[in-house]
C-alpha cells in the first residue's frame, strides 16, 4: 500500500510528462516560494494520507462487535466513540450507520467523492466513477449485485448520499460462526468494500 | 450526476502517484488553514464548470490542479502572471534534464 | 440559528434550478421526505463556493426519501430509502397527508 516516494518530498518516481503534472509542481512551488505553505506541511499531509487505510476502520468495527456499549456510543456520536480507541479524525463528523438483518446500508457521494478518509484512506477509483455515482441511488440493488452481494427483499436497502458535511462508514453485521476469534482476527475479516457496503463480511471456517 | 444512466460499476483503483497526492495535500492545507486560502466548494464548482468533454478527458486529480489553480487565482493567493513564468520554467527544466 | 424542522417532521425540497454550485441534488427537488435528524449547523456551500467563507452557518438536515417517491420506476422493496443531507433553505413544511 505505501509508497517509497513519500519519504522525500521531491522523491519522483517517473518524471512528469503532462500538463497537470506540471501544473502541480508550478503551484506547490509557488506556493512554498510565497510563504503560504511550506515543503514540510505538504510532507507531512502526505504522510498522514498513507497512515489512513482501511485497517482503521475494520479496528473501530471490531470493537463494535465485541463491545456492545462502545457499539452503542458509536451509533450515537461516532467521532468521540473512535476517540477512545485512540484515533483522531481531526474535526470530520462521521456518522456509523449499522446493517442489521433489516436494513442493508449503502454509501455513495453522487456530487462529488465525499468518503470517510480518515478511517478508509483515499477512495477506491470505481466509488469516484460515474457509473458508481449514478445508479448507486436509482438502482442499489443492481449496484449490490455487481459487487456479487445480494440482499434479499425483505431487507430494506438504504442508501446515504453524502452530499454536504457528514462523512459515513456502514458497520457491517458480524458474520455468524465467529464467537471464536480474537477482536484482531475479527478485525483482518473486515474489508473496506463491507465498509461502504456494497459488499457483506465473509467468514468461512476451514 | 444522482440517477443518470451509466454502464455498469467495473471495481478499479489505482496506487495513487506522487503528483497527485501532493495535489490531494495541497487541498487538504489550503482548504483548513486559517483563514481559508479557498473551499472545498471552490473545487467543486471548478470542476462543475468543466465542459463535459473536457471533464471525460481530464483525469480525476487534473480536474482537482485545474480547479485549485482557478480558486488560487480568484482568491488573489497566485496571479496569472506568476503562473505563466513558473510553468514556463518548471516545462523547460524537465525537458532539459530529459536530453 | 434555531432549527425550523425537527425529527418526523414532514418536508418538501424546493424545485428551484438557480446557476452557482448546488448541493441539493437534482434528482430530490420537488420530493418529499422526512426529517430523520437535524444535522448540525454549517457554512452555506452556495456561498463558499464563491470564495466568501465568512456567511452564517445554516441548519443542516438529514432527509430521508422512500425510493418510489424519487424513483416511480423504482424496483425493488417498496421500504427502499435513501438519505440525503439537505441545507434548512432547500426545504419547506410539507403536509404528510397530502401526496
Amino acid at each position: 500500500m505505501k509508497t517509497s516516494s513519500t519519504n522525500e518530498s521531491d522523491t519522483n518516481n517517473t518524471a512528469p510528462t503532462t500538463y497537470y503534472q506540471f501544473l502541480e509542481i508550478s503551484v506547490r512551488e509557488l506556493l512554498i516560494e510565497k510563504g503560504v505553505l511550506s515543503a514540510e506541511d505538504i510532507r507531512n499531509a502526505v504522510k498522514e494520507m498513507d497512515s489512513r487505510g482501511p485497517e482503521l476502520g475494520a479496528q473501530v468495527v471490531a470493537r463494535a462487535w465485541v463491545d456492545p456499549q462502545f457499539k452503542q456510543s458509536l451509533l450515537q456520536d461516532a467521532p468521540s466513540a473512535v476517540k477512545t480507541l485512540g484515533l483522531d479524525i481531526g474535526p470530520v463528523q462521521l456518522l456509523v450507520v449499522e446493517n442489521t438483518p433489516e436494513v442493508h446500508n449503502l454509501i455513495v457521494c453522487t456530487l462529488c467523492s465525499c468518503y470517510p478518509r480518515s478511517l478508509l484512506g483515499l477512495p477506491p477509483d470505481w466509488y469516484k466513477s460515474r457509473e458508481y455515482r449514478s445508479r448507486a441511488v436509482r438502482e442499489p440493488r443492481s449496484v449490490l449485485l455487481e459487487f456479487g452481494t445480494d440482499i434479499s427483499d425483505e431487507v430494506e436497502v438504504r442508501v446515504h448520499d453524502s452530499t454536504a458535511d457528514l462523512r459515513y462508514l456502514v458497520l457491517p453485521q458480524r458474520p455468524a460462526g465467529t464467537g471464536h476469534l480474537t477482536e484482531d482476527e475479527l478485525a483482518a475479516l473486515v474489508k473496506r468494500d463491507s465498509m461502504i457496503g456494497v459488499t457483506e463480511v465473509c467468514f468461512s471456517a476451514i | 450526476m444522482g440517477g443518470l444512466e451509466a454502464g455498469h460499476v467495473k471495481p478499479t483503483e489505482h496506487d495513487y502517484e506522487f503528483w497527485e497526492k501532493n495535489v490531494d495535500a495541497m487541498l487538504v492545507l489550503l482548504t483548513s488553514k486559517s483563514p481559508k486560502l479557498m473551499s472545498v466548494d471552490q473545487l467543486r464548482k471548478g470542476i462543475e464548470s468543466l465542459p463535459p468533454d473536457a471533464y471525460e478527458k481530464m483525469s480525476y486529480y487534473e480536474r482537482w490542479i485545474f480547479s485549485i489553480t482557478q480558486a488560487l487565482q480568484y482568491n488573489g493567493v497566485l496571479t496569472t502572471e506568476e503562473l505563466s513564468r513558473k510553468l514556463e520554467e518548471v516545462q523547460s527544466r524537465y525537458e532539459t534534464e530529459e536530453v | 440559528m434555531t432549527p425550523l424542522f425537527q425529527t418526523g417532521n414532514a418536508v418538501r425540497v424546493r424545485k428551484g434550478s438557480p446557476p452557482g454550485h448546488i448541493r441539493t441534488p437534482f434528482y430530490v427537488r420537488g420530493c418529499k421526505g422526512v426529517i430523520e435528524r437535524v444535522a448540525g449547523e454549517y457554512r452555506n456551500p452556495e456561498e463558499l463556493a464563491f470564495g466568501r467563507f465568512d456567511t452564517p452557518v445554516v441548519p443542516l438536515y438529514r432527509v430521508r426519501f422512500q425510493q418510489q417517491e424519487v424513483w416511480p420506476d423504482y424496483q425493488g422493496n417498496p421500504q427502499d430509502s435513501l438519505d440525503v443531507e439537505i441545507f434548512e433553505f432547500w426545504l419547506e413544511p410539507a403536509n404528510p397527508e397530502k401526496t
